[in-house]
């Protein structure tokens, strides 16, 4: 299965000589990528090389001790997630951040947040503007849980969920947000055959119907290759490859340090 | 089997956002409020009134706020008395230097008055967490106890520090007898409640959920944090210090600071706690439990028959009081409410075995 | 000058009291991660049996010491098998309320048992103040000879406990524990043993702790508002750190003494109430751990 012609634009993300450390630990070492629009690019290398904390610095939750980021045109040394999220930054994460006393529902709600505006004495009475309110953007979340299927658990709190299903509530919760770049961390870590196809199906649909740009960090090379149309490759907290599926197949680097070679 | 929902389909989302969507359960609230506002003031004497109905009315409304703050925000705080102490001193000095002014708004003037130090103590609350925040809302307690026995202004140069309420009138009601006192107490906690139910559901309770349950993620998705635990801290202390107003003016008449100390900061996170985290229903069976726990307690040994001096009864009471609350922890430490909620699931069944 | 060194000398002694209380607290907290607030009525409990073991049967001392550790052992090991094993898996919180819990029940049963006078506890501790310093500051300075034995006592314990964490087997299993029952148990750290003497140690400190303020004060209920007290130390040291606990001490030992005498007067007095909390929430505002406890890391 390879991935279908997308309308790639400009670059929408740019990492420059970026550098994380901690403590004395070097996460990341003058490291510089960048994302088109609509694209779909992966990060990957083998664990501890730094791609959560590369995903961590776009979204402001990990500040850089060096280097700087530009997202839609505005440079800044540092996010705060907040205003990640404001910008149009959602993500999901290596062990699943869901807020496990909610429900289904709930949860996707939350994605909803920075879009609800209606005060707190119109909370209160909760009939009227607020109602309206709950009502659209119930709609609105209805729809993605539609387009994950995951109606038969909208009420369920999240925390009885299996693993599977928590990961597709991550993402419904990431989708409900609308955002123009998506952060995968290991979308697809524990699943099985089916539910990789699944979420794979997700995230091509994601891409193709709202042209959500995703930088996607995974380890099943057979779903990297297959899905993105670029990769950047870490080792160590550097980059040691850049470029498309096949260019990557073939960087002795790479090879060297990950991905083997067939016996 | 009586609480199938099975039939109860909802065809719009108004329907299934309506705070009770199943119907058993709206029915349910009904019998309640109508036994709170109809069958009680018919059947019930003075002293079930003031002794045990006034009370819980009241101690209800504060466990109603702190549970806001703890079980739906997750930011515990061991300050409660302090809070309701200074609602009920700003209620009185409102209601002494101000002539002519209407009880009832000086009770919601109060609240404010609690919110804004409510907001204040909170803001340790954005960069402390856990048992350290809980240890610090301790600071907010002492602090309060000690402004409000030290510093005169606030019982107005009273000698003894003892202070008393003045009379109660709205409009030309006077509320002197316990029934007028019960039913106002009564009204204003049905409202909070369905003010509190409507935050809830709202974004503004999913915030504090979700600050509760992973707030680095809650921040990353967008909800600021500030706003988040600062706004619970100021609903909270609303309740809080409007219930202080209640108890100081509704049942106890006279006060000094004492009858806000420690000790009724941990009763009421134990409302809390016994009646359930997170659950506004469970602010009610808390509040129950606890206010009616002490009477039975006093009253066993008469009952029982066995002569003990008052003071081995107050030990007995500390250890029965102490054995109670661990046994309640090992059993349910989700509290009366997830007994409750198990004991409907248990409906859908009965009487059939499965 | 000499008055304030003696406020000050005798505000860090008075510290090390609150950090005898306060080391029951991190004990317990480090080895089992529950915050015990029961370790007040444990202070209370321990030195009410010892006194009254000494005044109704007319016991030598040291046997009453003896039959007073036996006695803490025991309920330990009740403690352990009624509140901690049922509660193993709960939320801190659940745990926390149940500490609560225990609290007001050894605070009636102690009293239930042993009846709640005010006794005088006296265990040959000297107690003239003693006049140090005399060629420094004219008049010298004066502290108690009480407090000095509790600097020492205290100095030893917190050496005995540092080694026994950092150094033993049972201390490494100890720390195990506090971080994951589950994984702890995983390993095969049999959580029920360590449990009995973790609260066990705690409730000796607890005794030590008694016996000390209980010379001071007299053996009474107000016994356990002292352990409301180590509590700002607490927050201040950070609720892991044994040392955290005795630096604390001296901080809010010294700072509440000071303020209480120096800036008392300007606000009508009685600011001990809060003044320790007040200091050590400011410190908490500065590094949110306390100075030594441990960063909470979350990592997402």
């Amino acid at each position: 299965m390879s991935a279908p012609a997308r309308r790639i634009g400009d670059v929408i993300l740019k990492l420059e000589n970026i550098s994380l450390s901690f403590g004395g630990v070097k996460a990341l070492s003058d490291i510089s990528l960048d994302v088109r629009e609509h694209e779909i690019r992966a990060i990957i290398g083998p664990n501890g090389a730094g791609k959560s904390s590369m995903l961590n610095v776009i979204n402001g939750v990990y500040h850089p001790s060096a280097g700087s980021v530009t997202f839609k045109g505005n440079t800044r040394k540092q996010m705060r997630p907040h205003e990640a999220a404001s910008q149009g930054i959602a993500r999901t994460f290596q062990n699943i951040a869901l807020f496990k006393g909610m429900s289904v529902l709930d949860n996707l709600m939350t994605g909803r947040t920075l879009k609800m505006k209606a005060g707190f004495l119109s909370q209160c009475l909760y009939f009227g503007p607020a109602l309206r309110e709950e009502l659209e953007h119930r709609r609105k979340v209805e729809e993605i849980i539609d387009f994950l299927q995951i109606e038969s658990i909208r009420k369920t709190p999240v925390g009885r969920l299996p693993y599977g299903l928590q990961k597709r509530v991550e993402l419904g919760r990431a989708l409900a947000a609308e955002p123009e770049m998506l952060l995968l961390d290991e979308p697809m870590a524990g699943m099985n055959v089916e539910e990789k196809q699944d979420m794979c199906r997700f995230i091509l649909d994601v891409n193709d119907e709202f042209g959500t740009t995703i930088v996607l960090i995974e380890h099943d090379m057979g779903v990297v290759m297959d899905l993105s149309d670029r990769v950047v490759v870490l080792d160590y907290g550097r980059k040691i490859g850049d470029g498309t599926p096949d260019e990557i197949r073939t960087n002795q680097a790479v090879i060297d340090a990950y991905l083997g070679v067939k016996h | 089997m009586l609480y199938r929902e099975s039939g109860q389909f909802k065809t719009t989302y108004t329907a299934d956002q309506a705070v009770f969507p199943i119907a058993q359960d709206r029915w349910f609230i009904a019998i309640w409020v109508a036994l709170g506002f109809v069958v009680v003031p018919l059947f019930a004497n003075e002293y079930l009134m003031r002794a045990i109905l006034i009370p819980f009315v009241i101690m209800a409304l504060a466990a109603l706020g702190l549970n806001l703050l703890v079980g739906y925000c997750g930011q515990l705080s061991l300050g409660t008395g302090g809070f309701m102490a200074v609602g009920a001193y700003a209620a009185y000095n409102l209601c002494i230097r101000v002539p002519g002014l209407n009880p009832i708004v000086a009770f919601l003037l109060a609240g404010g008055c609690a919110t804004v130090v409510g907001i204040v103590f909170g803001i340790p609350s954005l960069r402390i967490k856990g048992y350290y925040l809980a240890v610090a809302t301790l600071a907010s307690q002492f602090f309060l106890e000690w402004i409000f026995n030290r510093v005169p202004w606030f019982t107005n140069y009273t000698p003894s520090g003892s202070i008393s309420a003045p009379t109660l009138s709205l409009f030309s009601l006077k509320f002197e007898t316990p029934l007028a006192k019960y039913l106002l107490c009564l009204t204003l906690l049905v409202i909070f409640a369905m003010v509190a139910k409507n935050l809830v559901r709202g974004r503004i309770g999913r915030s504090w959920m979700a600050t509760r349950d992973m707030d680095v993620a809650a921040e990353i998705i967008g909800i600021r944090p500030m706003y988040a635990k600062l706004s619970a801290f100021a609903v909270s202390s609303f309740y809080v210090g409007v219930a202080g107003a209640l108890w100081a003016f509704v049942h106890l008449g006279s006060w000094e600071p004492a009858a806000f100390d420690i000790n009724r900061s941990f009763s009421i996170l134990f409302m809390v706690i016994i009646g359930g985290l997170g659950s506004i229903v469970g602010a009610f069976l808390g509040a129950a439990f606890i206010t009616t726990l002490p009477l039975i307690l006093n009253q066993a040994p008469q009952w029982i028959g066995i002569p003990l001096s008052t003071a081995m009864i107050s030990h007995l009471e500390f250890m029965i009081f102490g054995a109670l609350i661990l046994f309640f922890l090992i059993v349910e430490p989700l509290g009366l409410a997830r007994l409750w909620r198990i004991g409907k699931e248990k409906l859908r069944l009965w009487p059939f075995p499965h | 000058m000499g008055f304030f060194i003696e406020v000050l000398l005798g505000g860090l002694m008075a510290g090390v009291l609150y950090s005898l209380v306060a080391l029951g607290f991190v004990l317990i907290f480090k080895a089992s991660g529950v915050f015990n607030f029961a370790q007040g009525a444990m202070v209370l409990f321990a030195a009410l049996t010892f006194v009254r073991l000494m005044e109704i049967f007319n016991l030598p001392m040291l046997l009453a010491l003896a039959l007073t550790v036996v006695v803490m052992i025991v309920l330990a090991m009740v403690i352990e098998r009624i509140v901690l094993r049922p509660l193993v898996n709960q939320p801190g919180i659940a745990l926390f309320m149940a500490t609560l819990g225990i609290s007001y029940f050894l605070d009636g049963f102690g009293q239930a048992v042993w009846g709640s006078d005010v006794y005088t506890l006296d265990v040959g501790i000297p107690k003239e103040p003693l006049t140090i310093l005399g060629n420094l500051f004219e008049g010298g300075v004066l502290i108690q000879s009480e407090d000095l034995v509790a600097t020492v006592v205290a100095g030893l314990l917190v050496a005995g406990l540092a080694l026994f964490f950092q150094k033993t087997r049972i201390g490494r299993a100890l720390r195990a524990v506090a971080d994951d029952h589950q994984a702890a148990q995983s390993v095969g750290i049999p959580l029920n043993y360590i449990w009995v003497i973790v609260w066990t140690v705690a409730g000796l400190v607890a005794l030590v702790a008694g016996i000390m303020w209980g010379s001071k004060l007299g053996v009474q209920f107000s016994l356990t508002f002292v352990a409301l007290k180590a509590l700002p130390v607490l927050i201040l040291g950070g609720f892991e750190s044994i040392l955290g606990a005795i630096v604390g001490g001296l901080i809010i030992g010294a700072g509440e003494k000071l303020a209480e005498i120096y800036l008392g007067p300007l606000v009508g007095g009685g600011i001990e109430n809060w003044f320790a909390y007040v200091v050590a929430l400011l410190f908490l505002l500065i590094r949110p751990e306390g100075l030594f406890g441990e960063k909470h890391i979350d990592r997402v």
